[in-house]
C-alpha cells in the first residue's frame, strides 16, 4: 500500500512539477531573450514579473478556441493532445534523484526516444487535419525534419549506452559517479543537443513553423486551449531534452565531489533534496542554452537542414558509436562495471 | 561553424550590457525640448494674451480640432472669447505653432495627458493658457506690430517709423 502512494505522490509530483516548469519557462524565455536583446522583457507583474507565465496562460485560455469549418474535426481535436502526453510520458522515466523516478524502466531510454518518435504523429496530424496549405507544408516539413534527426538522435545516444552498459537512466547517472559523460562523449553530446533542438523544433530548426513563409505552420489554425497545449508541449520538449541531456551527459543528481551530500556533514533533509536541487539547476542551464540558440541563430534553409542531417550529423554519429566501440572493447568489457 | 559559436558568444555578452529600456511609470524619458505635446497658450511678457485670434491655427489644423471666437477689448486689442481645443482629436502635428503669427500657440515637451473620460480631453482656454512666455520669453506682438491700441498709438512700436501724413507734400 505505502508503496503504491509512494508511486503515487512521485508521479504527481513529476506531472505537476513538469507543467509548472514549463508554463514558467514561458517568463523566462521572455525574459531570457529580452535580456539577450538588451531590453528588460517582462518585469511588471509580480517580482521580477514572475506572475508573467500565469496572465499568459489566462490569456491564452480565454481565446475563442475556433475549428476550422472544413477541419477534420476529430483528427484536429486530438493532435494537440498527442504531443503534450507523448512528451509528459518521456518524463516518467528521467530519474530526478536517487529513487525518484516514475517508471524505472530497463528500457528508459529507448521508450524516450519511441516517445519523441510519437510526437511526429502530432504535428503531421495537426497540419494535414487543418485543411490549410500553410498548415499542410509545416506538417511535412515538421514529420521530414523529425524524422531525419530522430536518426542520428538515437546514434549520439548509444556511445553513452555503451559505456554505461544500460538503457536504464538511473543506472546511467550510477555509471558517471567518477567521471561525467560529458567528457568522453563530447561529441554525443553536441550531437544530441543539435538533434534536440530539431525535435522540439526550436528556433534554428524551426522549419516547421518558420513564419516568415508558412504563417505559423502546423499550427496556424490552432487557437486557445489547443494552441496552449501545443506550446507548453513544445516548453515541455525543451524541458525533457534538457533533462535528457543532464542525465546522459552531466551526471544527472549528482553535484560535484565537493558536495556529495554522502561525504559532507548534510542532513537527511538536505540529502534527500540536494540531488534534486543538484538535476533542476543542470537543467535550467540547458534550458537557458536553448533559449539562447534561438536569440543568436538564424534559421537555416530547408535542403540546408536535411543535407546537415543526412550528410554531416548521421556520419559523425556513426562515427562517435564506432570509435566508442572501439574504446570499450580495446579496454576490455563495458566501461561502467 | 566557428562563425555560429562566435554568433552566440556575441549574443550572450548582450546579457550583461546596458538595457535600452526606459521603465516609463518610474523613470521619464528625456523628451527635446522641441518635443511636439500638448498644446499650451502662452502670454506676453507684459502677461496680456499674445493670441489674437486670427483663425489661422484652426484653418491651418488638418483634424479640425482648434474652435475659437475672436473679440476685441475696449483698448483694441484682439483675444479669443473662447479658445478650445480636443485633444482625442489632435494629431501633434505642430502645423497651428508653425501657423501662429503672434507665437501665441505653442507644443510641449509634456505628453502624460491621459483621461478615463473622453469629455476630459477636450481642453479650455483656461486649461491652455499659461504665465509665462514659452519659448519666446522677449516677444510681444504688440509691441512690434504697427497697430495702434491704448496705451501705444501708431508709429510708437519698437523700429517703427511715425506715420506718414498723406497730405503733405514734403518727405
Amino acid at each position: 500500500m505505502s508503496e503504491i502512494l509512494r508511486h503515487l505522490i512521485i508521479l504527481l509530483v513529476v506531472l505537476f512539477g513538469a507543467l509548472t516548469f514549463a508554463a514558467g519557462l514561458i517568463w523566462v524565455e521572455r525574459r531570457l531573450l529580452a535580456l539577450f536583446q538588451d531590453r528588460w522583457g517582462p518585469n511588471r507583474l509580480g517580482p521580477f514579473g514572475l506572475i508573467q507565465g500565469v496572465a499568459d496562460m489566462i490569456k491564452i485560455f480565454m481565446k475563442e478556441d475556433w475549428i476550422p469549418p472544413l477541419a477534420d474535426k476529430p483528427v484536429f481535436v486530438v493532435a494537440p493532445a498527442v504531443i503534450l502526453v507523448t512528451v509528459l510520458m518521456s518524463f516518467s522515466v528521467i530519474a530526478f534523484a536517487p529513487g525518484f523516478v516514475v517508471a524505472d524502466l530497463n528500457i528508459g531510454l529507448l521508450f524516450f526516444l519511441a516517445m519523441s518518435s510519437m510526437g511526429v504523429y502530432s504535428v503531421a496530424l495537426a497540419g494535414w487535419s487543418s485543411n490549410n496549405k500553410y498548415a499542410l507544408l509545416g506538417g511535412m516539413r515538421a514529420a521530414a525534419q523529425m524524422l531525419s534527426y530522430e536518426v542520428f538522435m538515437g546514434l549520439s545516444l548509444m556511445g553513452v549506452v555503451t559505456l554505461a552498459g544500460s538503457f536504464n537512466l538511473s543506472e546511467i547517472v550510477k555509471a558517471q559517479q567518477r567521471l561525467w559523460f560529458c567528457i568522453p562523449q563530447l561529441p554525443g553530446l553536441v550531437l544530441f543537443f543539435i538533434a534536440g533542438l530539431a525535435e522540439a523544433h526550436r528556433l534554428p530548426f524551426d522549419l516547421p513553423e518558420a513564419e516568415a513563409e508558412l504563417v505559423a505552420g502546423y499550427h496556424s489554425e490552432y487557437s486557445g486551449f489547443k494552441f496552449a497545449m501545443f506550446f507548453i508541449g513544445e516548453y515541455l520538449g525543451i524541458t525533457v531534452t534538457s533533462a535528457l541531456i543532464v542525465t546522459l551527459f552531466f551526471g544527472g543528481w549528482l553535484g560535484p565531489a565537493l558536495f556529495d551530500p554522502a561525504r559532507g556533514p548534510a542532513s537527511a533533509a538536505a540529502s534527500a533534496l540536494l540531488p534534486a536541487g543538484w538535476f533542476i539547476l543542470k537543467t535550467l542551464f540547458f534550458v537557458g542554452l536553448f533559449i539562447l540558440a534561438r536569440a543568436a541563430l538564424p534559421r537555416p534553409r530547408y535542403d540546408q537542414l536535411m543535407t546537415f542531417g543526412w550528410k554531416v550529423m548521421l556520419p559523425l554519429a556513426l562515427l562517435n558509436l564506432l570509435a566508442t566501440g572501439a574504446v570499450v572493447l580495446a579496454l576490455g568489457g563495458m566501461g561502467g562495471k | 561553424m566557428f562563425s555560429l559559436i562566435r554568433a552566440i558568444w556575441a549574443v550572450f555578452v548582450h546579457l550583461f550590457r546596458r538595457r535600452e529600456t526606459i521603465c516609463y511609470p518610474e523613470e521619464k524619458p528625456n523628451l527635446a525640448p522641441r518635443f511636439r505635446g500638448r498644446i499650451i497658450l502662452s502670454r506676453d511678457p507684459d502677461g496680456g494674451e499674445r493670441c489674437v485670434a486670427c483663425y489661422l491655427c484652426a484653418a491651418v489644423c488638418p483634424v479640425a480640432c482648434i474652435a475659437l471666437q475672436a473679440k476685441e477689448d475696449e483698448h483694441g486689442r484682439r483675444y479669443p472669447e473662447f479658445f478650445r481645443i480636443n485633444f482625442s482629436r489632435c494629431i501633434f502635428c505642430g502645423f497651428c505653432e508653425d501657423a501662429c503669427p503672434t507665437y501665441a500657440i505653442q507644443l510641449t515637451p509634456d505628453c502624460e495627458m491621459a483621461e478615463y473620460r473622453r469629455a476630459n480631453l477636450v481642453y479650455e482656454k483656461e486649461d491652455l493658457l499659461i504665465a509665462g512666455c514659452g519659448k519666446y520669453p522677449d516677444y510681444n506682438f504688440y509691441r512690434v506690430a504697427g497697430l495702434a491700441i491704448k496705451g501705444k498709438d501708431k508709429g510708437q512700436a519698437q523700429n517703427e517709423e511715425p506715420p506718414v501724413d498723406l497730405k503733405s507734400l514734403m518727405p
